[in-house]
């Protein structure tokens, strides 16, 4: 692959080989090191555990893949976590195009204000998102549950969905546009056969990260659930009492989702560009 | 209609963000300043004295937060880079697939993660156990509920979010760049610490950003990883709103919290010189 090095450069070209060497090492360690606890929580799916707590290797089974159900509250909770992620999805991915299409189309008075509000969006730590919410919903007398969860999960992927699709937005092409208004397109035909396809890959992954976003969130959620429990959040309730081995399948079950439209997208977008 | 399109598009948007970020700001305000209990209900009297109060008792544990956070956010800064700095420049035509492996872990739960760092590191788990039988560690060795657990938990979960930034800095610098120092002598070193160091700064800024506060508001990695020695301020915020139901003095110490992130994230601006936080942050 490499040239081979000329004589009176050899040393300083080994060196360098070294330390990319050493660096590419490094990178994978890193990269196990972040797949480290992934693997313990799919291995430990098949732990074949007598007690509560899942935490030393007791053997292989299946079984636990057959008592997923053993524990309803769990099973209502991941169908939570579900809905909860596609609703905020779905309302995100609509309000969030359209902020997108605005700020990367047009220049406008409190152009500046809206990115200030979205950055603080983005900056401000879930907590105090959280905090502030919750007494937002019970000074108004609001009870916390369901919708509220859908609220709050709309509003901090909102941000990241706009971006997502403002950049996209910016680097169009305006004279694809103009061409097909020239060739007598109306403003909505414009705007569904030739803008919208264009925009549709940061659309796609800005839904993407809000699912993902949604799907992961604990703290916003815990603050602003009520009695409403979602898959972190009965996870992290059982950490007192042991996390049972269908916790770790229900994630190995989600994981592999995730990785399966990862992949796909990724190779999707190799493809187009 | 042309000129009111911009602001038909940005209503919804505009307003979810207004009535859910902004107004909910004035309500946590309020509620900071009330008297009263969760059973007879809470008055609006203006009590400035909780704050006085909540920075008195838990001082401690806001101290705690800031050290975690600084310290985590400087070790992922150094672990950070050189990773990022390999994907940018040696990462080839696989660019994009390291990035994904660096990402597919959060594709994961956040608490699962936390939650599985807590078998492995579990006085009897997978990585204690076989070397405490083994006699190489002594029997009263400990990681969990300790110091160093929580701040590489919260390193491990934060991670990616300075991998990225860092990347996306050091991908934009021009190869031809670097390229042209050599021609003029500059040695391997020089055009790294004149030329691709200052030109990846903003991406570390932005990596700054989006690791310090969070890392600092957490409480998850805290709770699961933690012990009582390692309380975080979020801990305590959490368990005033949703345990004891103090809302006047969680609400005091969620602003407190928010000003001095604020300050210190302002604070740091001017030292980097850079006059305009939102300007770096958009980039």
């Amino acid at each position: 692959m490499d040239a081979p090095a000329p004589a009176g450069r050899r040393s300083p070209l080994n060196t360098r080989r070294l330390g990319d060497r050493l660096l590419r090492v490094y990178v994978w360690l890193i990269i196990a090191w972040l797949f480290l606890p992934i693997a313990v929580m799919i291995v430990f799916g098949f732990n074949d555990t007598q007690s509560k707590s899942n935490v030393t290797w007791q053997g292989f089974t299946l079984k636990w893949w057959g008592r997923l159900d053993e524990y309803p509250e769990l099973v209502t909770a991941v169908l939570n976590s579900l809905k909860i992620a596609v609703l905020a999805t779905v309302i995100t991915t609509l309000i969030g195009t359209l902020m997108g299409l605005a700020l990367g189309r047009y220049r406008f008075r409190g152009q500046g204000a809206t990115n200030l509000v979205m950055f603080a969006a983005i900056a401000s730590p879930e907590l105090v998102m959280g905090a502030s919410l919750l007494s937002l919903f019970i000074s108004a007398g609001v009870q916390t549950g369901f919708a509220t969860v859908v609220i709050a999960h709309v509003l901090f992927s909102l941000s990241f969905v706009a971006i997502t699709v403002r950049a996209r937005v910016i680097g169009l092409d305006r004279s694809i546009e103009e061409a097909a208004r020239d060739l007598g397109a109306s403003t909505w035909t414009t705007f569904w056969r030739i803008t919208f396809p264009m925009i549709l890959p940061g659309v796609v992954s800005g839904a993407l990260l809000a699912f993902a976003l949604s799907i992961d969130d604990f703290v916003i959620t815990q603050f602003t659930s009520g009695a409403t429990q979602t898959f972190p959040l009965w996870i992290w309730g059982a950490t007192r009492i042991g996390v049972p081995p269908q916790v770790n399948i229900l994630g190995t079950l989600i994981f592999a989702v995730g990785v399966a439209i990862a992949v796909v997208n990724t190779v999707n977008a190799r493809r187009r560009t | 209609m042309k000129r009111l399109a911009p602001y038909l598009l940005i209503l919804p948007g505009g307003l979810w963000l207004a009535i859910f970020l902004v107004v909910p700001m004035v309500f946590m305000a309020s509620v900071s300043t009330q008297e009263g209990d969760v059973v007879n209900g809470f008055v609006q009297t203006f009590n400035f004295s909780v704050y006085g109060d909540a920075l008195a008792q838990y001082q401690t544990q806001f101290l705690r937060s800031a050290g975690y956070g600084l310290v985590a956010t400087v070790v992922s800064i150094a672990l950070a880079y050189p990773m990022a700095y390999w994907i940018a420049f040696k990462g080839g035509n696989r660019k994009s697939t390291y990035l994904l492996l660096v990402l597919l872990p959060f594709f994961v739960s956040f608490v699962l993660r936390t939650v599985s760092w807590r078998f492995l590191l579990a006085d009897d788990g997978m990585l204690l156990g076989p070397l405490k039988s083994a006699g190489l560690l002594p029997d009263d060795f400990h990681v969990l509920q300790t110091t160093f657990a929580v701040i590489g938990g919260l390193i491990y979960n934060y991670l990616p979010f300075m991998i990225l930034p860092i990347y996306v800095a050091l991908e934009r610098v021009d190869p031809k760049v670097v390229e042209a120092a050599q021609d003029l002598y500059a040695a391997r070193h020089e055009a790294f610490t004149k030329i691709v160091l200052p030109l990846s700064l903003p991406g570390v800024f932005a990596g700054v950003l989006m690791t310090f506060v969070p890392m600092t508001a957490d409480y998850v990695n805290a709770g699961i990883l933690g012990g009582p020695e390692n309380t975080m301020i979020g801990n305590i915020i959490q368990t005033e709103y949703l345990v004891n139901n103090d809302y006047p003095t969680a609400a005091a110490l969620s602003f407190t919290l928010m000003a001095a992130m604020l300050i210190g994230i302002f604070a740091y601006a001017k030292a980097l010189g850079t006059e305009n936080v939102l300007e770096a942050a958009a980039r």
